[in-house]
């Protein structure tokens, strides 16, 4: 891979709560444009506060987020957020409009778009998750696995940068699940993927990254850190039973 | 008490519409320095709770439930302002998306249930947390009593909008003691509840209860083994600090108020008994109308006893006597600021 | 009341009055409850007629009479109201079967009965005929304070989301035994209503964010804007237009 400016940069990033817990404990990482990469890690590893910090929702500690080459701050706020896509975990909360069209508006409009522009966004975002057809309907009457959907076409709206997915095959039955992934290969973004489903992450993602009390404790081939049984136990990190990443062959 | 269209005349109805009106400007100004720009999401979400809450049917007695009405739980687990604006809305969508409460009396209906109750409740409760000492315990005894004087407070609010601009001419006495007698029975499961939920979330998310805010400690964090200072959020808008002698005052004002007017109101003593019994009409039922209520299937016996009126106008008259109270606090502290803010526009609604 | 909340009264259809813009409609049911207000009790003809004016706006919106009839019990408990008032009320009295009743009374509660009844068979009318999110753009037309429109499009949209959370507690509560059948479980209940609250507040905490990561910074985006013509205007307006003119002649009559 050539070294272009990266998609994302973290470096030294540290962070502790109001009420005292500290979550992160000096994070450095940087992924390349056009990478897929996946975010590992354990229940309250981190990844969470992690993913608010990529935008800039989360700040106050130190260290620094560059996205692009942009430097995640203040003064730049709202061109780092329409850079960096984030889908959150609960469809729910991340489809808050009355409609499937305006939530998916949402974004765009706030950047300023009007009109025919706005209309054609909406289409084409809709169009990749192939969710077009449910443009006028209120998004608490679609399936989960639609809504998940949806939430990912609000966030490819606004054209991001990179595309960061808190949890995306949660909740998802295996049918949605995949069709997702297909969805998530389909797309030509920048993406990171936080997960603990292992699976998921071998199939999307080449390289993988691990989370763990608050560091990145290993950085590597998805099919090589999954394959370290030491590195995983270490880190709560559990594959499904009876499933081997060395027997699975990588297909694109 | 969803009040409907034509239960209050159309003056006392207009003028009770531009108190709300101003009333949810203020509190939109005011929901957000308490939310500042999460105010939408955050109150959209506890108004729909308020809406979950109101379904929330507990029982009372054998067969018999009440549900919770909110304002209280609201002022002191959000703060005034935005408790103001979520029992607002939820009245506001129940006038336009279930008919329920009439549309011209949608003015009569948020100053009395979204108004009176909250801001009752809120000045009580901030009273009452000043004087008490600093405990989790101090803050759910507060809950109680704000939330047990919001309930007959509104119900003497509302009599007194009858009292005003009443199409029928009922002598205002026993709307009061009926109204006030049945809430305060309404008013003892409003306070159980609304004391039992803030003690509740105050286990579980201290943080999240606003009129239990407290101190904060310097954070620290750890970095590869040294603790480094972390940089300072903003300070928090001190509103409210220094007025603890303020609050002292104001409550024992009401509290010696009260006295009078428990006194004059024993000095009157119209009870129910006395209509039933000229009438012939059974006391209870006339109670049980009276409670338009959703609160209303409380076990309602003897409440109506003239001994008990003199105590109930008591309570009433702290509540009202703090409304009364904040109101001038308010427009005080309205106008300091706006001396100190000269480039202060007012958009009403 | 109480549960009653639940229940949408939105009917699907595809009447003149479904079509009509949502600002002019509320616009419409605002002015023609005002006017009924104002309207001397002692003018029952005109009621007489507003009635018809409702029927006929029912009429053109097929919305069904029992369905109409159905929903005016919302009004039950001031009806009881209502009825007390001849018995309590001051003033001149009459002998009515045996009873001895108030005049004013009886006016009064007339005046309650025939005035609230309009008034929520207006609102039915405008609520059956008006999708929810259309309510909202006309409230928003109509220059309510964008804040409390975006406060009230939060509240619908989550709703049922959060009476759902509610419900599964309710479920989860019961299925390991427990029912509330007295002050003794006002704990548990209030325990519910707790944790139903932490929850809400931390969506909304979470919604927040979603909006935020989208570029959200306090003021919504315009995305639809409803309009009305004039002709749609002055369709509307009809029904107060009538109604003003019966009480115009409820006046001087």
């Amino acid at each position: 891979m050539e070294p272009v400016t990266a998609s994302l940069e973290v470096s030294g990033l540290a962070f502790a709560y109001p009420d005292g817990h500290q979550a992160l404990f000096g994070v450095d990482f940087s992924i390349a444009r056009g990478e897929r990469v996946a975010l590992l890690g354990p229940n309250g590893a981190g990844k969470t506060t992690l993913v608010l910090h990529l935008n800039g929702i989360l700040t106050g500690g130190t260290g620094t987020v560059t996205v692009a080459g942009l430097p995640v701050g203040k003064q730049h706020m709202a061109e780092i957020r329409r850079r960096v896509g984030i889908v959150f975990q609960d469809p729910d909360d991340q489809l808050f409009m009355p409609t499937v069209r305006e939530d998916v508006a949402f974004g765009p409009a706030a950047a300023g778009l009007k009109g025919a522009e706005l209309e054609e966004r909406v289409d084409r975002a809709l169009a990749l998750v192939g969710m077009r057809e449910f443009k006028d309907r209120p998004p608490h009457h679609l399936s989960f696995g639609q809504r998940r959907r949806v939430a990912v076409a609000t966030v490819l709206a606004m054209e991001p940068e990179i595309l960061v997915l808190d949890e995306p095959s949660s909740n998802l039955d295996p049918a949605s699940r995949r069709e997702l992934a297909d969805i998530l290969r389909s797309l030509d973004v920048t993406v990171l993927m936080v997960t603990h489903d292992l699976p998921y992450a071998l199939e999307l993602c080449p390289r993988s990254l691990v989370l763990s009390e608050g560091v990145i404790a290993a950085d590597g081939r998805t099919a090589d850190l999954l394959g370290d049984e030491e590195l995983m136990r270490a880190h709560r990190l559990e594959l499904p039973f009876g499933f081997d990443p060395r027997s699975v062959r990588m297909g694109a | 008490m969803h009040v409907p269209d034509g239960f209050i005349d159309a003056p006392t109805s207009a003028v009770t519409g531009v108190v709300a009106a101003g009333a949810i400007a203020v509190s939109l100004r005011g929901a957000r320095r308490e939310l500042d720009e999460r105010t939408a999401p955050l109150a959209g979400l506890v108004a729909a709770f308020i809406f979950a809450v109101q379904m929330l049917n507990f029982p009372v007695a054998a067969g018999t439930s009440g549900h919770l009405l909110g304002g209280a739980l609201a002022a002191i687990l959000v703060g005034p302002f935005t408790g103001v604006l979520c029992v607002s809305v939820v009245l506001l969508m129940q006038g336009i998306l279930f008919a329920d409460g009439g549309l011209t009396a949608l003015g009569v209906n948020i100053t009395d249930m979204a108004i009176v109750t909250t801001v009752v409740a809120y000045a009580l409760f901030r009273g009452l947390v000043k004087l008490l000492p600093r405990t989790r315990r101090s803050v759910t005894v507060a809950s109680f009593v704000a939330a047990l004087v919001s309930v007959p407070a509104a119900a003497l609010a509302f009599t007194l909008l009858y009292w005003i601009g009443g199409t029928t001419d009922v002598a205002i006495g026993k709307v009061a003691t009926a109204m006030v007698g049945v809430h305060v029975l309404i008013g003892i499961g409003e306070a159980a509840i609304t004391a039992l939920t803030v003690g509740a979330v105050i286990a579980v998310r201290p943080d999240l209860v606003y009129g239990a805010r407290g101190l904060t400690q310097k954070l620290k964090l750890r970095v590869g083994g040294e603790l480094v200072d972390a940089p300072d959020e903003e300070p928090a808008p001190a509103a409210a600090r220094s007025h603890r002698a303020l609050w002292i005052t104001g409550l024992v004002t009401s509290l010696v108020l009260a006295g009078f007017v428990s006194f004059y109101a024993s000095a009157d003593p119209d009870g129910l008994e006395k209509v039933a019994a000229d009438k012939g009409i059974d006391k209870k039922t006339e109670e049980h109308a009276s409670a338009d209520s959703p609160l209303a299937d409380y076990g309602v016996e003897d409440v109506t006893d003239a001994r008990l009126s003199g105590g109930l106008a008591g309570v009433i008259g702290v509540g009202v006597t703090v409304v009364a109270g904040s109101a001038v606090f308010w427009a005080v502290r309205r106008r300091r600021s706006e001396d100190t803010s000269p480039a202060h526009t007012d958009t009403a609604v | 009341m109480g549960a009653g909340h639940a229940h949408r009264l939105y009917r699907h259809g595809h009447s003149p009055v479904h079509g009509l813009p949502p600002h002019t409609k509320i616009a419409a049911t605002f002015a023609f409850v005002i006017v009924v207000v104002s309207t001397p009790r002692e003018a029952m003809w005109a009621f007489g007629l507003y009635a018809l004016l409702l029927a006929a706006v029912a009429y053109a919106a097929r919305v069904p009479a029992g369905f109409l009839l159905k929903r005016l019990l919302i009004e039950v408990p001031f009806v009881a109201f209502a009825v007390l008032m001849p018995f309590v009320a001051e003033g001149e009295r009459v002998e009515v079967l045996g009873m001895s009743l108030s005049v004013g009374g009886l006016w009064g509660a007339w005046n309650v009965l025939a005035k609230g009844t309009l008034g929520v068979a207006a609102s039915v009318l405008l609520a059956s005929t008006t999708e929810l999110r259309e309510l909202l753009l006309g409230l928003q037309r109509l220059r309510l304070p964008p804040l409390l429109v975006q406060i009230a499009s939060f509240m619908i949209r989550y709703g049922d989301v959060i009476t759902d959370e509610m419900r599964r507690m309710r479920i989860a509560r019961e299925s390991r035994g427990f029912e509330a059948k007295g002050i003794r479980h006002w704990g548990v209940l209030a325990k519910s209503a707790g944790a139903l609250f932490i929850r809400s507040y931390e969506r909304g905490e979470r919604v927040h964010l979603a909006m935020v990561s989208r570029g959200y910074a306090g003021s919504m985006p315009v995305i639809d804007e409803v309009t009305a013509s004039r002709a749609q205007w002055s369709y509307a307006l009809a029904l107060p237009a009538a109604a003003l003119v019966v009480c115009l002649l409820g006046w001087s009559l």
